[in-house]
């Protein structure tokens, strides 16, 4: 699959990586030692480079993500507003910490600096849907919700 | 149309007073007159958690159901987050009327009652936009006179939550690219960093540099390349009026965009736009495409021999990528570490060329500039910040959300005649400006004018112009201990100062609002101590750091610690948080009258801390307590005391 | 132009850095992450001074000199900042100076020293991190680094190599390879320039010192030694004497007080390289063999062939380097002609280098299972190794290597040198071909430090283009040249280590670029001073060739002394 990403980007230099990353990521769900390799060769770039810019980044992931993929916002308003204690939940809840998949690879816990919904913090997303003003009540709820949803 | 609305960017007023013709056609584009109702539904990214998706789902089932011709348009956000769902309907002939926090099951009956044109008599109603054109409604205050809105001055969110903003039509049809094509038309770039120097306008982004004094340093650099870079990596956790503008008005950008670039000579730009971000990046995309498409962006752009060309990068998460250079090498595909400076990048820059980072806000006052002249612009605002200024409220405050007010405006204005004051009858402690590199304004400065100046004075920074509002239940070193975590990981690891020190002032903040180590002595010197060497550790931070990031780190520490050294006291010597914030800091006891026995707490203790049998009173042992909390989580009869 | 320094005013020249104009004053100002001749990074901040006229601490390495500058370069402000930043770093150190290699050698504790830290003022966490020892030549402890970078800008600017680089960030920031593999399996081709610009203990070289020492214990084995030509001329400045002094003789003498039993010199090993090189430079040119031919005695550039440059793999000379040359030698000829069995020898070679060590154990080097080398030394490990055995070198009288691998040509000894292997190579070529020697051995064209230097010689009818690179990144440069079709160059000596061996890094710690380039002079200076100065006129060259080689590319020569290499397989 990394290949197919790579066709998309013919003759480019090393402006080209991040975004490269990005679209592997988004195609494979996480960036593994062979995707980045060939990223190397594509670019030819050294691949420690690569490493290197890769684990720079917030973003990137070095295992895969969960079927549903947590995103907990940690800004100032979602902090001042009790987000500790939801990460604290989804903790427990999901028995991984942050940037962890669970053993079932169903769900992936990741906390990001602001999502810029302030203004309805907590807010967590899960797969990209917003939810807001979440407690640590509320997030059993909805973690339930996904859990019990029937597989796809 | 395209030729049509191409052709009215390129006419001045006075070919409007003669064309009527033309002047219907444009209130058609614009929605001023309509034929058929709108549906508006704000789905900004705020919107959209609010649940303003299920709202418009609801909406559309309606229309269907009933069989009415009507359209929906999603819009940007109007600022006012705490009311979202936001939803505005227009009929032919009559204002258009906005009610708030509608969710789905609402729909029905608005609509119901709107269309039978009646006003829904239990829903809240924000107010109506008045216009010359169309029927009031009746009893409905415009909603220019609203509280939240009255005191605005809005340039910048102008068009948000009203226009839509994946139509370049109706951004034409109120005036839009205007001021772009007659800049590329008759000026020349000299006198648009004139025109932008005169105009006093500040960058937006946190650091205040004027913005035509910037340009010029590019436009005097002979180079066969240069470069603009829009920097929209917001990055600064609590403001998001970058991303506001971007999803609810992204061809304002473009047009700001256009005019940045022709007057420093660039012909290609970038912007630098977080990943966190999909539905702005999304809406942006589809308006560059509308651009291309009407030729305002392109190759010898409207017959002017000028081309220009913008692309998205995305950012990857990393905070210091706010920082130019770190930004700059971002974009290069390496990794986002500042370099020293100089060379400043308005010399070489990107790819080694002269390149131009401005701010979002920055770059959407343009426009506004140049269409109403310098002189109006400065004519905004306080003697060295003119103009306005977009503010993200959130945390401990009535109503949230994107504010746009003229500088200088007091804080207490913002925080009490806008945003209604602090909820729940609590007592307000502080409000956080200017995120991790910013501090605190107090009480006691409620009455400062916010500008460039004045928040240095008091310690703090304008930033990005983040307000979270605190409130009695906010511990202020929690605050501290908060901003400088962020700031510890975000940090870039580069220079020594900041990579090193941000974790030890992290430590000494976390030693302080530790639970006391049993058996242990001096260990409020210690904590006290710890102090001293906050404020140390800070000023070496401060003055050697490589990049804005280092430089500003200890601020939201040193600010706390300025504003409330009592609360770093109490935590020390009396090892207690009265605002009930640090809960290491906690001591659990057990209510013997309401305990059971059921030995859950005990079990699920992660200290062994909890002691007892089986259906009699337990106790906890406060030596081994960690005060997780735990026990009081689980337990179900209420029995466990906190102090 | 003038600038206030300390309240007096100081010349400065235009572009030029305030640091540059310090240390011509003499001022020190300490610095951490600077290396000379790089763009700096700002990342280390200890060059910090304060602008009198800002009111601001600036870095001294990233700012231009500007007339009228007004600076303080050891104000209360800046050293209490230096010593900050310093003991900012302590607290994220390991504080094991003690059982530290780099213990009285490392610019982290002289910088505390000079800081006058006394007291642990910081403290907290400290990062935990596993050491890598996978590598033949190099330990990396990333708990010791402080992500100065230098290492990193070595390998990636200098040796083309980068195969670290900063990895994670913030706080959790560490060099390390790609996805933390073992060194070993990188790319990394064992220079040791990474170890030679290290500030501190967290690059050093994979040490052999209790197997030497169990050896020398042996009754059994006969141990033997040799000395790369670069040695003789390096040592002497660990012993407070002038850069670049010849310690050949006392040298000889100490080897011999450690209790070795037979000292001899590589520079031999050099001459018979020569021999065997310099007849496939001319069967190659002659009968329109592959060219140009590249030299293969630097075990860092055949690594970096193999990996990163497999299409000149056949340009490659099949010549086992020198040391490797010598060892084949020992173990066969040496030994028959001693009665001693060759799996009594124990072999140990003196090298500048650390990738000799990775060179030693390749399987190439072997034969019938048997390494023709069994350690190495770097030069600053032979150096500890004298201390340690508690030889007083300046005291000894000097001694003569033995024989008959221990008389050398002066040609042999200039393989020490960017452009020795070249110079000497056409000497013995030019014989070769001509019957005669040359009249003016010295070839000034390729004599100097520069990273790349080229020139035409005139053999009889042939015009011969040489060229000679130090440093990956030049030799890169040059093949890229060839492979866009450049075909005026017929031979090529590459090293990685800038200015050759004796800048290598196994060298002496030092950053002075005035050391390498004054052992440099002296092997010159030897070289100007010998009687024998080429390869082929070494009597010792042309003994074991007439008692046990036969001729150059013989096939005795081809089964101990040639190799093939082949490409192989890394991750770059």
């Amino acid at each position: 699959m990394t290949s197919e990403v790579l066709t998309k980007y013919p003759e480019v230099g090393r402006d080209s990586l991040i975004p490269i990353l990005q679209d592997i990521q988004d195609v494979e769900g996480w960036l593994s030692e062979e995707s980045l390799s060939e990223v190397g060769r594509h670019l030819n770039l050294p691949v420690s480079k690569i490493y290197g810019v890769a684990t720079f980044y917030n973003q990137f992931r070095f295992q895969p993500k969960g079927k549903y993929h947590v995103q907990i916002c940690r800004g100032t308003a979602c902090h001042v507003l009790g987000s500790s204690n939801v990460q604290k939940k989804l903790e427990q809840l999901l028995k991984v910490k942050a940037d962890e998949t669970t053993k079932d690879g169903k769900f992936s816990l990741e906390v990001v600096a602001c999502i810029g919904a302030c203004g309805l913090a907590p807010v967590i997303s899960v797969n990209g849907k917003f939810h807001a003003k979440v407690t640590p009540d509320s997030i059993k709820k909805i973690i339930k919700s996904y859990k019990s949803k029937k597989d796809d | 149309m395209i030729e049509f609305l191409k052709k009215e960017i390129l006419s001045t007023d006075q070919d409007k007073v003669y064309n009527k013709e033309v002047e219907k056609k444009l209130q058609i584009i614009g929605k001023k007159s309509i034929d058929k109702p709108i549906i508006f539904i704000g789905t900004g990214t705020c919107g959209l958690g609010a649940g303003a998706g299920e709202t418009a789902d609801a909406v559309e089932n309606y229309l269907k159901e009933n069989d009415i011709d009507a359209s929906i348009i999603k819009t940007g956000c109007i600022g006012l987050c705490s009311s979202e769902p936001i939803l505005d309907i227009q009929l032919p002939g009559r204002n258009r009327i906005s009610f708030e926090n509608v969710s789905e099951d609402k729909v029905e009956s608005i609509l119901n009652n709107i269309f039978s044109l009646a006003i829904p008599p239990d829903e809240k109603v924000l107010g109506q936009f008045m216009s010359e054109n169309s029927k009031a409604w009746e009893g409905i205050i415009p909603i220019s006179e609203h509280a939240f809105f009255k005191p605005q001055k809005r340039i910048v969110l102008k068009n948000c939550g009203i226009i839509d903003p994946i139509s370049i039509e109706e951004y034409i049809a109120n005036g839009g690219y205007k001021s772009y094509l007659n800049v590329l038309k008759k000026e020349t770039p000299e006198n648009i960093c004139d025109i932008v120097e005169a105009s006093g306008l500040r960058g937006r982004g946190g650091g205040g540099f004027p913005t035509g004094k910037k340009w010029k340093f590019t436009l005097n650099t002979d180079s066969d390349q240069k470069y603009l870079i829009c920097n929209a990596d917001e990055g600064d956790p609590g403001a998001f009026m970058d991303r506001a503008v971007i999803e609810g008005d992204p061809h304002r950008l473009i047009e700001g965009m256009g005019i940045a670039a022709f007057g420093i000579g660039a012909t290609k730009s970038y912007v630098y736009i977080r990943a966190e971000y999909p539905l702005a990046i999304e809406r942006l995309k589809i308006a560059l495409e509308q651009a291309k498409e009407y030729g305002i962006l392109g190759k010898n752009i409207f017959d002017s021999g000028i081309d220009f060309e913008i692309k998205i990068k995305m950012g990857a998460g990393a905070f210091v990528c706010g920082e130019e250079t770190a930004l700059i090498h971002s974009i290069e595909g390496k990794r986002g570490m500042p370099r020293p400076r100089p060379p400043y990048p308005a010399v070489s820059g990107l790819f080694k060329k002269p390149t131009i980072i401005n701010n979002v806000e920055t770059l959407a006052n343009l426009s506004y500039i140049i269409k109403n002249g310098a002189a109006d612009f400065a004519s905004m605002g306080t003697e060295n910040s003119k103009g306005t200024k977009v503010f993200a409220l959130s945390g401990k405050i009535a109503l949230t959300g994107l504010i746009e007010v003229a500088m200088g405006t007091t804080v207490r204005e913002v925080l009490y005649n806008i945003a209604g004051g602090i909820p729940n009858n609590k007592k307000f402690k502080s409000v956080q400006i200017g995120g991790p590199s910013g501090g605190c304004i107090t009480e006691e400065n409620l009455d400062i004018q916010i500008d460039y100046d004045s928040l240095l004075e008091v310690g703090a920074m304008m930033g990005s112009g983040g307000l979270v509002v605190m409130d009695e239940d906010t511990c202020m070193v929690d605050v501290a201990k908060f901003f400088m975590d962020f700031i510890q990981r975000e940090s870039c690891g580069k220079c020594i100062p900041c990579r090193e020190g941000t974790r030890r002032m992290l430590e000494i903040l976390n030693d302080i609002t530790a639970k006391p180590r049993p058996g242990e002595k001096h260990d409020a010197l210690r904590r006290f101590k710890g102090i001293t060497q906050l404020e140390k550790l800070g000023k070496v931070i401060q003055e050697t750091s490589l990049c804005g990031l280092g430089q500003t780190a200890p601020n939201p520490v040193l600010s706390t610690l300025k504003w409330f050294r009592h609360e770093y006291e109490e935590h020390i010597f009396e090892r207690t948080c009265s605002a009930q914030v640090c809960t290491e800091l906690r001591t659990f006891s057990i209510n013997v009258d309401n305990c059971t026995g059921c030995t859950v707490c005990a079990i699920k203790c992660p200290a062994d801390a909890i002691i007892g049998s089986r259906k009699k009173p337990h106790f906890i042992i406060e030596d081994k307590c960690i005060s997780c909390g735990i026990c009081d989580d689980v337990c179900k009869f209420d029995a466990i005391i906190i102090n | 132009m003038t600038i206030t320094v300390n309240d007096k005013i100081v010349e400065a020249k235009a572009n030029e850095t305030v640091l540059d104009v310090l240390t011509r004053e003499g001022i020190k100002v300490p610095t951490l992450c600077h290396l000379k001749d790089m763009l700096p990074t700002g990342a280390c901040r200890m060059c910090v001074v304060e602008d009198m006229d800002s009111g601001n601490l600036i870095t001294s390495c990233s700012s231009t000199a500007y007339d009228g500058l007004n600076i303080k370069t050891h104000s209360p402000r800046v050293t209490e900042s230096r010593k900050m930043i310093t003991e900012l770093l302590l607290s994220n150190h390991p504080d094991d100076c003690l059982y530290c290699v780099r213990n009285m050698n490392c610019e982290l504790q002289n910088l505390s020293n000079d800081l006058c830290v006394t007291e642990r003022r910081i403290s907290g966490l400290k990062n935990k991190l596993p050491i890598d020892r996978t590598s033949a030549s190099i330990i990396r402890d990333p708990e010791k680094c402080i992500l100065c970078g230098r290492c990193v800008r070595v390998c990636e600017e200098v040796m083309d190599v980068a195969c670290i680089d900063f990895v994670g960030r913030g706080n959790k920031t560490i060099v390390s390879t790609a996805f933390h593999n073992g060194l070993n399996v990188t790319s990394c081709i064992n220079c040791g320039q990474c170890i030679a610009v290290c500030p501190t203990g967290a690059l050093t070289e994979q040490n052999h010192f209790t197997e030497i020492k169990e050896a020398l214990q042996d009754k059994t084995k006969t141990v033997v030694i040799q000395y790369a030509p670069a040695i003789t001329v390096s040592i002497a400045e660990e012993f407070g004497m002038p850069y670049g002094e010849d310690v050949n003789g006392i040298m000889n003498a100490a080897i011999r007080k450690m209790g070795f039993d037979y000292v001899f010199d590589t520079s031999f090993g050099a001459d018979l390289t020569i021999m065997e090189e310099s007849a496939e430079l001319v069967d190659r040119v002659l009968n329109g063999g592959k060219l140009p031919l590249i030299t293969s005695c630097c075990p860092g550039w055949v690594k970096y062939a193999e990996q990163t440059a497999p299409d000149f793999i056949d340009n490659l000379s099949s010549c086992k380097s020198p040391a490797q040359m010598q060892g084949a030698i020992t173990k066969s000829h040496f030994a028959n002609t001693q009665n001693i069995k060759h799996e009594d020898i124990y072999s140990v070679s003196i090298m500048p280098c650390t990738a000799k060590k990775f060179e030693a154990q390749r399987k190439e080097m072997t034969q019938n299972g048997i390494s023709d080398i069994d350690a190495v030394l770097t030069t600053r490990e032979f150096v500890k190794l004298i201390k340690m055995y508690g030889i007083d070198l300046i005291s000894l009288n000097p001694e003569i290597a033995d024989n008959p691998l221990g008389t050398r040509s002066s040609a042999g000894k200039l393989f020490g040198a960017t452009g020795g292997v070249a110079e000497a190579a056409i000497r013995t070529a030019y014989h070769r071909i001509t019957g005669e020697d040359l009249i003016e051995f010295k070839i000034p064209a390729l004599r100097c430090l520069k990273g790349r230097k080229e020139t035409k010689v005139k053999i009889g009818d042939l015009e011969l283009g040489v060229a000679v690179v130090n440093g990956m990144s030049n030799a890169r440069e040059l093949l890229d040249e060839i492979r866009n079709g450049r075909d005026d160059i017929h031979f090529i000596e590459i090293m990685a280590c800038p200015g050759g061996c004796v800048g290598g890094g196994g060298q002496p710690i030092n950053l002075d670029p005035e050391a390498v380039r004054k052992r440099m002079l002296t092997l010159y200076d030897i070289d100007n001073k010998d009687s024998i100065k080429a390869s082929h006129n070494n009597p010792y060259i042309q003994k074991l060739y007439r008692d046990f080689l036969g001729e150059p590319l013989s096939e005795i020569s081809h089964k101990l002394l040639h190799t093939h290499y082949e490409k192989r397989d890394v991750i770059l």
